[in-house]
């Protein structure tokens, strides 16, 4: 391969615009795909016959209201420590937000790693300390692996409100979506570390649709653009990677033999999309005593989303942030109504942040 | 959120731990998730946890990809 970066750039992008001869919508799953791609003009390079969606990548906007307030239902109970990132806080539920608890004097804590929990819950032995856990594959396997050690240390004041959730049965939704006709995924790197090449087989095998799992630099995305492109063109789709360096076919087996230990597939509800089958992950029996939900006999109401709120139509790419009547004038970072508007990695914020202007290039 | 950072890792601890740095900054990360570590390693970090060692960027998929490339930007080999 070429050895100097921009000649390789170059390359790909020549490569791209002879390919592209067709109208072709490829979606990237990822939010950090999302923020990566403003981040290197990505959407300025490519040819106009190329169509970039965003899809449902980022796990704070896909977590439904109704969880959040479940989650907002704990941080008001007496005795109660809820943990979770530091994305989550400024998530808007019904009435109130995580960091609006924390102002009335509940406690919340910001962790960067859910092992932090075991130290939090041995420490305040008086408290009831909940992780609110979020996140996809990625993220899933930190939380089996606390699991493992509060039951290795036989704790009892800890537990997990679990909304993690699994890609694969997400992309399925969208390739089923007559509306969005979606010819190919950029898939997420980071998810695909942990879950390999095979779960995405079903993309190519039942639907047709071409895929490639993509790094984060701005040459990793564009030389996944250009394996997809080759794929549609040549009507070859299939899973591929662009992201040797990171994902092996198998994924990691280790997380993934956590998962399965401690998490079995069930329903999960994503914000904007509603219920999809198997897409979360359920505590298995034997872990059950760590499900905050049945711990608590918890309610998980169905909520509608904010007046005007338009998140559900923008995690599923049927429109772009500015076809929101909210965005940049009701919903701002510094006061978001949806959650896309919240996390860094959401479309909307990513849109504010970088394509608040008039430019139709951020239309495609 | 699914961000992951590039860590090299500088000590073993016991309890599956280790001290990983990168750049200036120097972390201590778990390492139940990936087996074999070694002080060198360069690893990819997600919340606090090793989640892949990073290896080197080739595969014969990917070489393939920069062939097809080449043609079509209408390189040398």
């Amino acid at each position: 391969m070429p050895t100097c970066g921009l000649s390789r750039v170059g390359s790909i992008l020549k490569a791209i615009h002879r390919l592209a001869e067709r109208p072709m919508v490829l979606m990237e799953v990822c939010g950090t795909h999302t923020v990566s791609i403003f981040r290197h003009g990505i959407r300025e390079l490519l040819p106009p016959s190329i169509r970039l969606l965003s899809g449902p990548g980022c796990p704070v906007c896909v977590t439904d209201q109704g969880d959040i307030d479940a989650a907002l239902s704990l941080a008001r109970r007496k005795n109660t420590m809820i943990a979770t990132y530091g994305d989550m806080l400024r998530v808007p539920g019904s009435r109130t937000s995580l960091a609006e608890e924390r102002s009335s004097g509940h406690d919340i804590r910001i962790i960067t790693s859910a092992s932090q929990c075991i130290d939090l819950a041995l420490e305040n032995p008086e408290k009831e300390v909940i992780f609110f856990a979020v996140g996809f594959e990625t993220t899933a396997p930190a939380t089996a692996s606390l699991v493992l050690e509060a039951a290795d240390k036989g704790l009892h004041n800890l537990s997990v409100i679990n909304f993690h959730k699994r890609t694969p049965p997400v992309l399925e939704a969208l390739a089923l979506d007559p509306s969005l006709r979606i010819d190919g995924f950029i898939l997420p790197g980071h998810v695909s570390v942990i879950l390999g090449h095979g779960p995405y087989s079903f993309l190519a095998e039942k639907y047709g649709k071409a895929s490639c799992i993509a790094g984060f630099e701005g040459e990793d995305i564009l030389l996944a653009i250009a394996d997809l492109c080759l794929q549609i063109r040549e009507k070859t789709p299939r899973a591929s990677s662009a992201y040797p360096r990171a994902v092996r076919p198998e994924g990691n087996p280790r997380a993934l033999e956590l998962l399965d230990r401690v998490f079995s597939s069930g329903p999960a509800r994503w914000r904007g999309i509603g219920p999809i089958p198997s897409s979360g992950f359920a505590f298995r029996k034997e872990f059950s005593p760590f499900d905050a939900i049945m711990k608590w006999d918890l309610h998980v109401p169905q909520v509608a989303a904010p007046e005007g709120c338009r998140c559900g139509d923008v995690l599923s790419g049927k429109i772009t942030p500015r076809e929101c009547p909210l965005f940049s004038t009701a919903c701002t970072p510094i006061r978001p109504v949806g959650p896309c508007m919240v996390s860094s990695e959401g479309t909307c914020a990513a849109y504010f942040r970088f394509a608040r202007g008039g430019n139709t290039v951020w239309e495609r | 959120m699914c961000l992951a950072i590039p860590y090299r890792i500088i000590e073993l601890l016991d309890g599956n731990r280790a001290f990983a740095s990168t750049g200036n900054v120097r972390a201590e990360v778990r390492t139940d998730l990936v087996k074999g570590l070694e002080v060198g390693d360069p690893v990819l970090v997600h919340a606090g946890f090793v989640i892949e060692k990073i290896d080197q960027d080739y595969s014969e998929e990917l070489e393939s990809l920069w062939s097809r490339i080449r043609d079509l930007a209408g390189e040398d080999r």
